[in-house]
């Protein structure tokens, strides 16, 4: 492969969006209201549509013929390489707020940034996806709120959530050597620009949802390197299910 | 009011409705009128939202990206297709609670095909072509109906029910059109979702209760026996297009009917299924129940919350 690091650099961001995807998708039907059914099945759509954008885009970068299904269905768990966040189970309502939340954050820097990528087709993706994506962010920012400021239940729950997942928000800025080349070539962004930031923007809208900042200084790292949680291997194990099963056909 | 002014009223009401007005919430209307209205439309709704569960079941196994996206999608075709019949009944002074109350007590029904599992990805396909198909039908002649809000929630999901179908049939034509695997995968789809889907048009004719108030309030405008047949005849020659074939050895073409006869229904089944001892009856109340219920603190924190800030908003006026 000719770009093997815009390659990797991009399947970085698109693996994010397909695994936290996946992840809405299992709530679908059963949502705490129609409402917030709906809308969480809403985020998990746009996700994936930004993940078959990237898709489609790298599979014409691969020297052999491939298509978004053969890299979003046909790898190895070690070959996936979205961060450990995304691949956290829906434990309730709380976590998936709290995941959603702290992805988004990041989610929308990144893209607020990759507009400005040299690389055309990337910048148009971003540009589209930050609509999208403004509006998730939106969404699990004022649900952190709500459950934050709620009852004493909800505030007990999402502190929970939100102590819980913490650990898992370092890993978005660590670089890997594509992300480096990237950057390098104007075409990647540096999200270690925006570290500061980031954790800014997520204490204010704690501190407003009466929530304490995660205490840990102890963080996780693996999913970048393809090294997983427990947990990948199921998520896989669905996603894969069909295309393992009746390998090489047309659905 | 005197009995005499209720008869009055009465009489002004049907003509209304004889006369193809549509009746608003507001409208005054008969007791009768209002409680049959709650009862069909919210089963209408309960069958929107357990429908979401069975082809909910296959959104983390779609085989592609394109697959997954598109039943995503329909599903929440389906949530929203509750919603609007759900806000259609609270119109008629009834409140969700209520309406959930009534469905997970078992107290109201919701259509018995969603009591069968969807135990392969073929299965997506025949619900989309078939049971998306049958409602179609039944719903068609819905749009009509003399209760304003109900018609108007009917034209709108009409058009998304038709788009399911398509999806539905392309879905098991692709299949129809692949590996052998694939083919025989939908014609096993077609054999275990055929007769269920034929039990949804309702008991025979005969056997069929409260259809002529029902007819007068346009709220059936056909028999079940009819729509059932008009199903028949129009998914026979669809199933040759896909080239599987229908499981009923009765199925005959009826030159002198201009339409198919097709062999006995098993309305023993059919009343297994609608008393709660179908395949999936027990599960399906379960998801929507364990789904309620861990929403409680969800939904009382969005109340909590929502009463702290109009409670912020009041003191910054003062
Ligand atoms: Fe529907
Ligand atoms: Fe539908």
């Amino acid at each position: 492969m000719k770009n093997k690091n815009l390659y990797n650099y991009i399947l970085g961001i698109a693996d994010n969006s397909l695994i936290l995807g996946q992840r809405l998708g299992e709530l679908c039907g059963h949502g705490p209201n129609l409402e917030t059914d709906i809308a969480l099945t809403n985020i998990s759509l746009d996700l994936l549509g930004q993940t078959r954008n990237y898709y489609q885009y790298i599979a014409r970068l691969h020297d052999k013929e491939k298509t978004e299904d053969d890299i979003a269905f046909l790898r190895s768990e070690r070959e996936y390489i979205n961060v450990l966040l995304v691949e956290q189970p829906n434990t309730h309502f709380g976590f998936v707020m709290a995941r959603q939340f702290f992805y988004d954050v990041f989610h929308l820097m990144l893209m607020e940034k990759l507009q400005e990528s040299k690389d055309e087709t990337l910048s148009a993706i971003a540009k589209k996806a930050i609509k999208e994506v403004s509006y998730h962010f939106r969404f699990s920012s004022d649900w952190v709120k709500r459950l934050g400021d709620g009852t004493k239940e909800s505030h007990y729950k999402m502190q929970e959530a939100v102590d819980e997942l913490w650990r898992f928000t370092d890993e978005f800025f660590h670089l890997t050597e594509a992300d480096k080349a990237m950057i390098e070539a104007g075409i990647g962004v540096d999200v270690s620009n925006f570290k500061e930031a980031y954790y800014i923007k997520v204490s204010e809208i704690l501190t407003e949802a009466t929530l304490s900042i995660g205490a840990s200084k102890y963080f996780q790292k693996g999913g970048k390197q393809g090294i997983h949680s427990e947990h990948m291997g199921f998520i896989l194990t669905e996603l894969q299910y069909m295309q393992r099963t009746y390998p090489n056909m047309k659905w | 009011m005197n009995e005499k002014d209720i008869k009055n009223l009465e009489e002004i009401f049907e003509q209304r409705i004889a006369r193809d007005e549509k009746i608003e919430p507001k409208d005054w209307m008969p007791e009768k009128y209002r409680q049959t209205h709650i009862r069909q439309i919210s089963q209408h709704a309960h069958s929107e939202i357990v429908g979401m569960l069975p082809e909910g079941n296959w959104i983390t196994r779609a085989p592609t990206l394109r697959r997954k996206v598109a039943l995503l999608a329909k599903v929440q075709d389906e949530a929203g297709h509750g919603l609007y019949l759900y806000s259609a009944t609270e119109t008629l002074g009834i409140t969700r609670e209520e309406l959930y109350e009534q469905l997970h007590s078992g107290k109201a029904k919701y259509s018995s095909i969603f009591n069968y599992p969807a135990i392969t990805w073929a299965d997506m396909g025949a619900i989309g072509w078939l049971v998306d198909g049958a409602a179609i039908i039944n719903q068609v002649a819905l749009c009509t109906t003399s209760f304003g809000p109900y018609a108007r929630a009917m034209v709108r999901i009409c058009k998304e029910e038709s788009f399911h179908q398509r999806q539905g049939f392309e879905i098991l034509l692709t299949l129809c059109n692949g590996t052998e695997v694939q083919k025989a995968m939908a014609q096993d789809s077609l054999n275990r979702w055929w007769w269920p889907s034929l039990m949804m048009f309702g008991p025979p004719d005969a056997e069929s209760t409260h259809t002529e108030q029902s007819m007068k309030w346009k709220l059936k405008r056909k028999s079940n026996d009819d729509l059932r047949q008009q199903f028949i005849d129009q998914t026979i020659p669809q199933a040759e297009i896909l080239g599987i074939k229908v499981p009923d050895p009765d199925l005959k073409w009826n030159e002198k009917r201009k339409s198919y006869d097709f062999g006995e229904i098993d309305w023993e089944e059919f009343w297994q299924v609608v008393k709660g001892h179908g395949p999936c009856n027990k599960e399906r109340i379960n998801a929507r129940i364990d789904a309620w219920e861990k929403g409680v603190w969800v939904r009382d924190a969005a109340l909590a919350y929502a009463e702290k800030q109009s409670d912020k908003k009041l003191n910054k006026a003062v």
